[in-house]
C-alpha cells in the first residue's frame, strides 16, 4: 500500500521561513509567501517585457495577449474615471496583474514530494496582503482627493439634495461606508481565496482518504476527483473575477477622489 | 454500513486536522501577526518592482504601439480615401473624354454627310442640265423636221393642184395663185 498522507486544509496557508532576515527589530524573513510574490511578479514582468519587446504594428500572439490586457484595464479605468483617470492606469494595471498572478499561480498543484516551504502558495489568501493593497488604494484616494479638491473632498460625505434634518445621519452613514471600503476590499479577496483553497483541499483530501481505505473503496474516489476538477475550473474563474473586482472597485474609489464634487 | 462510516470519516478527517491545529494553538495562519511585517515588506518590494517595470517600460511600449497602430490605420484610411477620390476623378475625366470623342465623331459624320449630299446634288444638277440641253436639241430637231415636212406637203399639194387645174382648164396657174387660194390653215 502506498503511503498516502492528507494534510489538513489549513496547512497550505502556513508561512514558512526560507531565509531568515530582520530589519531592526522587525522580522522580514524571506518566506514562501514572499517567494510566490517574487515568482508572480517575475512571470508577469518576463511575459510583458518579452511580449512588448517587438512593438510590432502587426502583433504576434504574445503581444496580442499583452495588448488585450492593456486595453481591458485601460477601458476599465477610462470607463470608471474618464480620461483624466489615466494617470492612475499604471497603478490599476499593476494591481490587477499582481492579484491575478497571485490568484492564478496559487491554483497550480504542488509538485509531489516538494518540501513544505516550496508548496504552491497564494499570497492573496492572507488578509494582511489584501488589506495592505486595499489600504494602498484608499491612501491614494485620500491623498489625491485632498490634493486635487482641498477641503472640497469632504463633499464626498455630503450628498447634494438631502434635506437638512437628514444630513447628520447621511453624513454618518457615508463616513462609515467610506471607512468600510478598505475592509470590504481586503476581506472580499482574502475570503474568496481562502474558501476556494479550503474547498479544493477538502475535496482532494477525500480522494486520498478513499484511496487509503483500500482497493474496494478506491474507485469511489473518482467522484471527489471530478469534483476537484470542477472546483479548479470554478477557482480559475474566481481568480480572474476577484482580480477584476479589486481593480474596478479601486477605479470607482479613485473616481471619488478625481470627481469629489460631482455627487 | 462500513462504507457510510468510511465516507463520514473521510469527511471528518480534514475537519479533524483543523481542530487539531486550533487546539495546538496555531489557529488560522492568516491571524499569526508575527508574519505580518515580512509579508508587508515583501509585498511592497515586489509590488513596487512590478509597478516600476509596468509604468516605465511595459505600458509606455504597449501604449505607444497601440497609438502608432491607430495612427497608421487612420493614415491608411485617409490614403484609401485619396485613392478613391483619384479613381473617381479619373472616371470622370474618362467619361468626359468619351463624351467629347462621341460628339466629335458625330460632328465628323454630320460634316461628311453634308459634303456628300452637296456633291450628290451637284452631280444631279449637272446631269439634269445635260439632259435638259439634249432634250431641247431633240425638240428643236423635231420641230424643224415637222416644218420641213409640212412645207413639202404644201408644195406637193400646190403641184397637184396646178396639174389638176391644167388638166381641167388647160391653163396652168402660177404657184403663187394656188398658194393664195389655199387656206392658210394648211400652212400650219
Amino acid at each position: 500500500m502506498i503511503d498516502l498522507y492528507a494534510a489538513g486544509p489549513m496547512e497550505q496557508f502556513e508561512i514558512v521561513k526560507l531565509i531568515p532576515l530582520s530589519l531592526g527589530s522587525l522580522d522580514i524573513s524571506f518566506t514562501n509567501s514572499a517567494l510566490w510574490m517574487v515568482i508572480g511578479v517575475s512571470v508577469a514582468t518576463a511575459f510583458f517585457v518579452f511580449a512588448a519587446r517587438g512593438r510590432a504594428l502587426i502583433p504576434g500572439p504574445l503581444q496580442s495577449v499583452a495588448e488585450i490586457m492593456y486595453e481591458f484595464v485601460a477601458d476599465m479605468v477610462r470607463g470608471a474615471i474618464g480620461s483624466e483617470g489615466m494617470k492612475f492606469f499604471p497603478y490599476v494595471f499593476s494591481l490587477f496583474i499582481f492579484i491575478l498572478m497571485s490568484n492564478l499561480l496559487g491554483l497550480f498543484p504542488t509538485i509531489p514530494g516538494a518540501p513544505h516551504g516550496l508548496h504552491t502558495f497564494t499570497p492573496t489568501s492572507h488578509i494582511i496582503v489584501t488589506f495592505t493593497l486595499a489600504m494602498l488604494t484608499i491612501s491614494i484616494v485620500i491623498v489625491y482627493g485632498f490634493y486635487k479638491n482641498g477641503l472640497g473632498f469632504l463633499k464626498l460625505f455630503v450628498p447634494s439634495g438631502v434635506p437638512l434634518w437628514l444630513l447628520p445621519l447621511i453624513v454618518l452613514i457615508e463616513f462609515v461606508s467610506f471607512l468600510s471600503r478598505p475592509l470590504s476590499l481586503a476581506i472580499r479577496l482574502f475570503a474568496n481565496m481562502l474558501a476556494g483553497h479550503i474547498i479544493l483541499k477538502v475535496f482532494a483530501g477525500f480522494i486520498i482518504s478513499l484511496l487509503g481505505a483500500g482497493v474496494a473503496f478506491g474507485w469511489i474516489s473518482i467522484f471527489p476527483f471530478l469534483g476537484t476538477i470542477a472546483i479548479t475550473l470554478l477557482e480559475l474563474l474566481v481568480a480572474f473575477l476577484q482580480a477584476y473586482v479589486f481593480a474596478i472597485l479601486t477605479c470607482i474609489y479613485l473616481n471619488d477622489a478625481v470627481h469629489a464634487g460631482h455627487h | 454500513m462500513s462504507f457510510l462510516m468510511l465516507l463520514a470519516s473521510a469527511a471528518a478527517e480534514p475537519a479533524a486536522a483543523v481542530a487539531h491545529e486550533a487546539a495546538s494553538g496555531a489557529g488560522l495562519p492568516q491571524m499569526d501577526a508575527s508574519t505580518f511585517p515580512s509579508q508587508i515588506f515583501w509585498l511592497i518590494v515586489t509590488f513596487g518592482f512590478l509597478y516600476l517595470v509596468m509604468s516605465s517600460i511595459v505600458l509606455p511600449r504597449l501604449g505607444g504601439t497601440l497609438e502608432e497602430r491607430r495612427d497608421r490605420i487612420a493614415d491608411d484610411l485617409d490614403q484609401a480615401a485619396d485613392f478613391k477620390q483619384q479613381a473617381e476623378d479619373a472616371e470622370k475625366s474618362y467619361n468626359q473624354a468619351l463624351a467629347e470623342a462621341t460628339a466629335k465623331a458625330r460632328a465628323i459624320a454630320a460634316d461628311t454627310r453634308e459634303k456628300l449630299n452637296a456633291e450628290i446634288a451637284e452631280i444631279a444638277a449637272e446631269a439634269e442640265h445635260k439632259s435638259a440641253a439634249s432634250l431641247a436639241a431633240a425638240e428643236e430637231r423635231i420641230a424643224s423636221m415637222k416644218a420641213d415636212a409640212s412645207k413639202k406637203v404644201r408644195e406637193a399639194a400646190i403641184e397637184t393642184t396646178r396639174a389638176v387645174v391644167a388638166a381641167l382648164i388647160d391653163e396652168t396657174p402660177t404657184p403663187e395663185a394656188v398658194s393664195a387660194a389655199m387656206p392658210a390653215r394648211a400652212n400650219a
